[in-house]
């Protein structure tokens, strides 16, 4: 019983689609501000926002209240550095995380300055973010008057940055760490950011994309006055007409692989992200930048057994790993007693590894050593950590319920029998996205962005305080500016662009597009570029445009979300490539590897590289590495008016 | 209607995200409403559980397990190639997820 083979054998007949089929009906809603996205961005947007004082409309394409990367839950705010615990400078610690190149100092800035409010305001809307249960008492972290459980993570350390001293002893003492990271408990935190949309008046259309961003007058780069969604249940075609537009939809994944089936289950991202955001603020004319730099994997894409996505492979935080002797690898895997150091893609640890197993120093295969934890420590681990991170909450109850005891056992370890590094880092992407100024507005008037769309985003906290951030900017967006005018041109082409699979019998499903564009990426998209290995990339991907995308077909609004979907990931590759193109250098930390340009080039490495649609065609344009300017000076200009935590009326 | 072998094309895989305990699980939905991919639709019978129509998109996300208002409603089915394992630390002895 369950599935529907199941009901097909019970009943004779598949079932019905189960929801009113709505194709070429169409609704119209007017608001100030229009959110994409209803993740943990486009939540504190929608919330900050109506606070400001404007209408507010939320369009997801799940449902909000499990929505997004952060709907199962989130374990660490990071980077806070405001909070009273910490022992570092707000202002000091977003220069030290943004001290190589490609950073995002103005989302740095911002999560460094205002996460520590907006960890506040979660608190105030019932969020749980201290040990209030005295359930952690002697873990170490936990301070007994605030009963904030201050996290391992970098220890005395900035950031992920790696480094060695962490096997000095005496290395990491309590009184010089920097307390620069919190433990929560954030599997409570979105049904509660739902609640509160609901209880001020955030008109939510839950299973609703948003599939395109309007333009004033339908002119690309035109100010941003509304957007087109897809009811994914139902098919109905949504046009929403807005002041203001907060973009927080998910940037670009499964260029490479499709994050399902034997491929990609066990991910950070669900099967919904999948460059939604970065497709149609690009069609819009907005400037994005770093998509050079994409690559197959970003945290956790798949194919193994995660730690942070639910397959457990202990690999990650806190746990020492192992082998199969219990003789402790050289591995630093971020507690407490490896000074909150990070393995991360370290070569030398991976080569000692390799070599101790080759002299049989080290035999296979390796544990995460929870039975040789502190106890205290184990279960702050299991019971804290995993339980309210992401999709590791499910998993500490099912292991749990099928006999795994943390004060006995010990978790398998995957990734390091094949020694690779793990594999969440191994090829991790720079995370290409929307180009933004410091009210969070990308070059087009009135379209803001938040959280994973805008380029080299950070976490949880950093997709909380820049969507709150863009939330407040938005609303005084569109309080300064009147109403714009949609153009009905635009919204006709994009309706028949959506939903021209529906009015096919057959030809390429979904499934099968997706491949074919994965394919082209894999096989051309590489790990060695050269300008004729791109230029065949495009070609294929023109071809599978020209060839295929017409014989595209959805037989019910779901698929047809999927199909849109696909139209997406296209615009992604695209712009990635044109990117990569662009590129002429070989250069690490940009990720690109150019076999026809093998020198480096200083100048052009140290540059931002952006990409817009100008009348469809592509301009690209390039900044200094520290285009935002000095991140103190550039806040507090722009923020002479912010209040601090929200004080609700009584 | 139980015996008849219909032509149908194979079953999507992983095709199991999740184990329905169908005397326990009262039809309310929740994990239909909580499913950010649409996993689930609702049973054409009222109060019956739900129909796993798109299991090959779950990303085992656990919410539907999470949120279920009835305990042991639905159990989480991890697919094959990716059930955890474990050691005893002090016997050797290793477990898997079942």
């Amino acid at each position: 019983m369950g599935t529907w083979h199941d009901y097909l054998k019970s009943e004779g007949t598949p079932p019905e689609w189960p929801y009113p089929i709505k194709f070429g009906e169409e609704k119209e809603v007017e608001t100030d501000v229009l959110v994409l996205g209803g993740g943990i961005a486009g939540c504190w947007a929608a919330i900050t926002a109506a606070r400001n004082g404007a209408k507010v409309v939320l369009l997801e394409k799940g449902d909000v209240r499990r929505s997004g990367a952060g709907g199962p839950g989130c374990d660490h705010w990071c980077n806070v550095p405001a909070n009273p615990l910490s022992r570092v400078d707000p202002d000091w610690w977003a220069e030290q995380m943004t001290q190589g190149p490609f950073s995002n100092g103005i989302g740095t800035e911002i999560q460094c300055r205002e996460d520590f409010d907006t960890l506040l305001e979660m608190e105030q809307m019932g969020g749980k973010i201290r040990d209030t249960d005295d359930e952690f008492v002697g873990v170490e972290g936990r301070d007994d008057e605030t009963k904030f459980m201050v996290s391992p993570r970098y220890g005395v350390g900035v950031g992920y940055a790696p480094y060695d001293d962490w096997k000095k002893p005496g290395y990491n003492p309590p009184e010089k760490r920097t307390n620069v990271v919190l433990r929560i408990w954030g599997s409570t935190f979105k049904p509660i950011l739902k609640k509160e949309c609901k209880k001020l008046g955030v008109q939510v259309f839950d299973r609703v994309m948003a599939t395109s961003l309007l333009n004033e007058g339908g002119k690309q780069g035109a100010r941003i006055v509304g957007a087109t969604g897809l009811n994914v249940r139902t098919g109905e075609f949504i046009i929403v007409k807005a002041k203001a537009v907060v973009m927080s939809a998910a940037g670009p994944n499964s260029l490479w692989f499709m994050d399902m089936e034997h491929g990609g289950y066990s991910t950070m991202y669900s099967r919904n992200e999948c460059g939604d955001a970065t497709a149609m603020a690009f069609n819009a004319g907005a400037k994005i930048t770093m998509m050079e730099g994409s690559a197959p994997y970003r945290i956790a894409s798949g194919l193994k057994h995660k730690w942070y996505s639910g397959g457990a492979d202990a690999s990650y935080e806190n746990v020492p790993l192992v082998d199969a002797n219990n003789t402790k690898l050289p591995a630093p895997t971020q507690g407490w007693a490896d000074g909150g150091a990070m393995f991360s893609n370290q070569a030398n640890i991976i080569n000692e590894i390799r070599e101790g197993v080759k002299e049989g120093k080290y035999e296979l295969p390796f544990f995460g050593d929870f039975a040789g934890m502190k106890p205290e420590e184990a279960n702050a681990t299991w019971n804290l950590m995993l339980n309210e991170e992401s999709t590791t909450k499910v998993m500490v109850k099912t292991m749990t319920e099928n006999g795994f005891d943390y004060k006995r056992d010990q978790i398998m370890n995957y990734t390091l029998i094949e020694f690779q590094p793990s594999q969440q880092y191994r090829d991790g992407s720079r995370s290409g996205g929307l180009m933004i100024d410091w009210d969070l507005m990308t070059n087009v008037p009135g379209l803001f962005g938040a959280g994973t769309s805008i380029f080299s985003p950070g976490d949880h906290s950093f997709a909380a305080s820049t969507g709150r951030y863009a939330g407040r900017k938005a609303a005084a967006y569109a309080k300064a500016n009147g109403e714009g005018k949609v153009c009905r041109e635009q919204i006709d082409k994009e309706k028949e662009r959506v939903l021209a699979p529906t009015k096919r019998d057959g030809g390429i499903e979904w499934k099968e597009l997706h491949n074919g564009v994965n394919r082209v990426m894999q096989y051309f998209v590489s790990e060695f570029k050269s300008e004729k290995l791109l230029d065949i990339a495009l070609e294929e991907i023109e071809r599978i445009e020209e060839n295929a995308v017409p014989q595209l077909y959805a037989l019910d609004p779901h698929k047809l979300m999927r199909s849109i979907e696909d139209l997406s990931i296209i615009t992604c590759c695209k712009v990635a490539i044109y990117a990569m193109k662009e590129r002429r250098l070989t250069n690490a930390r940009l990720r690109i590897d150019r076999v026809d340009y093998p020198q480096d080039n200083p100048e052009e490495a140290n540059c931002f590289l952006t990409l817009r649609l100008e009348n469809d065609e592509v301009k690209f344009e390039r900044l200094p590495s520290k285009w935002y300017g000095n991140m103190k000076e550039g806040y507090e200009a722009h923020n002479k008016d912010y209040t601090g935590v929200y004080k609700p009326a009584e | 209607m139980a015996n008849k072998v219909f032509a149908i094309p194979n079953v999507q895989t992983p095709s199991m995200p999740v184990r329905v305990n169908p005397d326990k699980c009262i039809g309310c939905n929740t994990c239909v409403e909580v499913c950010q991919i649409d996993v689930y639709i609702p049973n054409p019978k009222k109060g019956q559980p739900p129909i796993i129509l798109h299991p090959e998109e779950c990303w085992y996300c656990g919410c539907c397990v999470t949120d279920c208002p009835t305990p042991g409603a639905i159990e989480f089915n991890y697919p094959l190639p990716l059930k955890p394992r474990w050691r005893n630390k002090e016997t050797g002895k290793i477990s898997q997820v079942k």
